[in-house]
């Protein structure tokens, strides 16, 4: 383990904790920077679909993860910042204005969802997400005047001052630059004090309360935010699919969404990214095992979805803290290796919690 | 009356559940700069009143005053802006983060940037974030935190934790501190040691306690005043050794009337 030694109180404030972690980063990036360069379309395209959930994954990490609020309905907000943006390229709006207007109609969707919603909390929250979703999916379907219903609606090429946005390169160094921005708006979210209110939300309301914290306010601040995101996302998500389709924005890929959330680990950026590319991944491993599974498995209706509710099960009953949980304890490993203790995160729970006061 | 004589003060409070009365025509006033105990047997609804200053539940009738000013229908959230800190009989902090983040949140109703500006992080944010780090860490030293500082609260011993929650109600900078059993949970050395933080907090920090206590060696090495309540009434009000000896109290406490029973004595 290294240690850190600190001086000034503005460390603590630092956007990564050494000028080591900077360097990776900054490695990682010029890595991706160089990646449609490198490999082929195919590869570039993938790495752009795991931008963009990345993008949604980080928005619903700030609501599940860090407030602790769980929504059903984030193919909703998806498909609304997905359908805004398009709408509005078709309109002859320049991208550079449509794809924030994308995700700020989204957030104040979430506004508007939220001021209801959250005076509940735990399964009717999710179950009023839930039926947000099919709502808005059904509004898309219909209202054939605005989002051509079935029919779809094509997406045009975005251009920013006039350099187009075209193919998968484009779409890649699209998502790749919105999930950055995104990224280091969810960083300053959390070392501010609107990132603490979040945390003390989700840990003890009563007591978040009690330090002052108005929990109507921050709760429908934290859902906007994260619908904002998560509209920024589905505006990618237009351009990575090219079409858009109402039938798109379901429940299955809200539960996407969700997955991504629990599989990367509750209550860490690096969870979200982590969640993305397994999801994105699954897929893919799915198809490239359909053949060789034993008894026509591979053949079999609805294994994908299956699969997904299988894993989540799995993930939540033997390691709840993610593949970022399994991430840092494999480099805490690494880092004390000789000396080793087997019982270091072994949960144990010490301490009864009041229920008296909800 | 002066200011000073009613700093705090509950007039003819009363709370209902339904049929039950759990407090009933309480009104007591709590001098600037001193320590106030509620005793009684469980269920006396020492922490309903708790609960009623803090404006989790709402008085079903009387009023509430602090600092000369009307608190009974304020909202929860503005309680702490007012100066009043609260700790929880079985502690509610924020388990998944670091004992540093739980001081900083107790810092929520000093910190006035605008949510847009904490979005871009400005200059302004970082130099809140600095003042309110210097004041988190004057507690830490205060009682003594340091080697727990960026310790998850979840990982730290249920004493210390106590002392934790002390120091997040402090990082509020309280005028009136109300602790709900202090030591429920403490050792004998732990709750000695809670005693004198509570008197430092008195004597160096100035700030006025309202403290319910089960234990009655620490009511009476801290207390100024003592509030003995039963069933929702006020059985008793004075010195801690008033009340110990006043006979309904008593009474209250061990049940039956307290003169020797000579057959009994016989018996053995």
């Amino acid at each position: 383990m290294r240690a850190m030694f600190r001086t000034s109180y503005a460390q603590d404030l630092l956007l990564a904790r050494s000028p080591a972690a900077w360097g990776w980063y900054g490695l990682l990036m010029l890595v991706l920077l160089a990646i449609p360069h490198m490999l082929g379309e195919f590869y570039v395209g993938e790495m752009a679909g795991v931008f963009v959930f990345a993008i949604a994954g980080v928005g619903l990490m700030l609501l599940i993860g860090y407030t602790g609020l769980v929504s059903l309905g984030h193919a909703a907000f998806l498909g609304i910042g997905a359908y805004t943006n398009a709408i509005l390229l078709t309109k002859g709006v320049p991208f550079i204005f449509s794809l924030p207007a994308a995700g700020l109609l989204t957030a104040l969707f979430g506004v508007l969802i939220g001021i209801p919603t959250l005076r509940m909390s735990g399964l009717y929250l999710a179950i009023a997400t839930l039926a947000f979703g099919s709502i808005v999916g059904i509004v898309l379907e219909k209202w054939h005047g605005l989002t051509g219903g079935f029919d779809g609606l094509a997406v045009p090429t975005p251009a920013i001052f006039g350099y187009v946005i075209e193919g998968r390169t484009g779409v890649y160094y699209l998502s790749l630059a919105i999930l950055v921005a995104v990224l280091l708006l969810a960083m300053n979210i959390l070392r501010s004090p609107l990132g603490r209110a979040m945390v003390a939300i989700r840990d003890s309301e009563i007591s978040a309360q009690s330090m002052g914290i108005h929990l109507a306010f921050y709760k429908t601040v934290a859902f906007a935010i994260s619908a904002g995101i998560t509209g920024l996302a589905g505006a990618a998500y237009g351009h990575y699919t090219n079409y858009l389709a109402p039938d798109g924005f379901g429940i299955l890929l809200s539960i996407q969404l969700v997955t991504i959330v629990f599989i990367g680990g509750l209550g860490s950026l690096h969870g979200a990214i982590f969640g993305a590319i397994f999801i994105s991944m699954l897929p893919q491993a799915i198809a490239l095992s359909r053949d060789s599974l034993p008894f026509g498995l591979g053949r079999l209706p609805g294994l994908e979805p299956s699969l997904f509710g299988i894993i989540l099960v799995l993930v939540i009953m033997f390691e709840p803290a993610g593949i970022n949980g399994r991430w840092l304890k494999a480099k805490r490993w690494f880092g004390e290796f000789p000396l080793h203790r087997r019982a270091a995160f072994r949960r144990q729970k010490s301490y009864a919690k009041s229920e008296r006061l909800r | 009356m002066s200011q000073d004589d009613s700093y705090f003060a509950a007039r003819d409070l009363s709370m209902r559940f339904g049929g039950i009365r759990a407090v009933e025509g309480v009104t007591f006033d709590v001098r600037k700069g001193e320590v106030f105990s509620i005793i009684g047997p469980n269920g006396a609804g020492k922490t309903t009143i708790f609960n009623m200053i803090s404006r989790i539940y709402t008085p079903s009738g009387g009023s509430l005053h602090f600092a000369g000013q009307d608190i009974t229908r304020i909202a929860p959230h503005r309680i702490a802006g007012l100066g009043i800190a609260r700790t929880f009989q079985n502690i509610e902090l924020f388990s998944h983060a670091t004992l540093l983040q739980n001081l900083l949140i107790g810092r929520h109703a000093h910190s006035h940037v605008p949510i847009l500006s904490q979005l871009a992080f400005l200059p302004s944010v970082r130099q809140a974030e600095i003042d309110h780090r210097r004041k988190a860490e004057e507690v830490i030293e205060f009682l003594g935190l340091q080697r727990y500082r960026d310790q998850l609260i979840a990982n730290l011993p249920y004493g210390v934790r106590k002392v934790v929650e002390l120091g997040r109600a402090l990082c509020i900078e309280p005028k009136l501190l109300l602790l709900d059993e202090p030591s429920s949970g403490l050792n004998v050395e732990e709750t000695e040691e809670m005693g004198f933080w509570i008197q430092d907090i008195q004597k160096d920090l100035g700030i006025t306690i309202i403290m319910v206590e089960h234990d009655m060696k620490l009511v009476s090495a801290v207390s100024n005043r003592v509030l003995a309540l039963n069933q929702g009434r006020i059985l008793s009000m004075g010195t801690s050794a008033q009340v110990q000896s006043d006979p309904e109290v008593i009474r209250a406490y061990i049940g039956g009337a307290p003169e020797p029973a000579p057959e009994k004595e016989a018996a053995i």
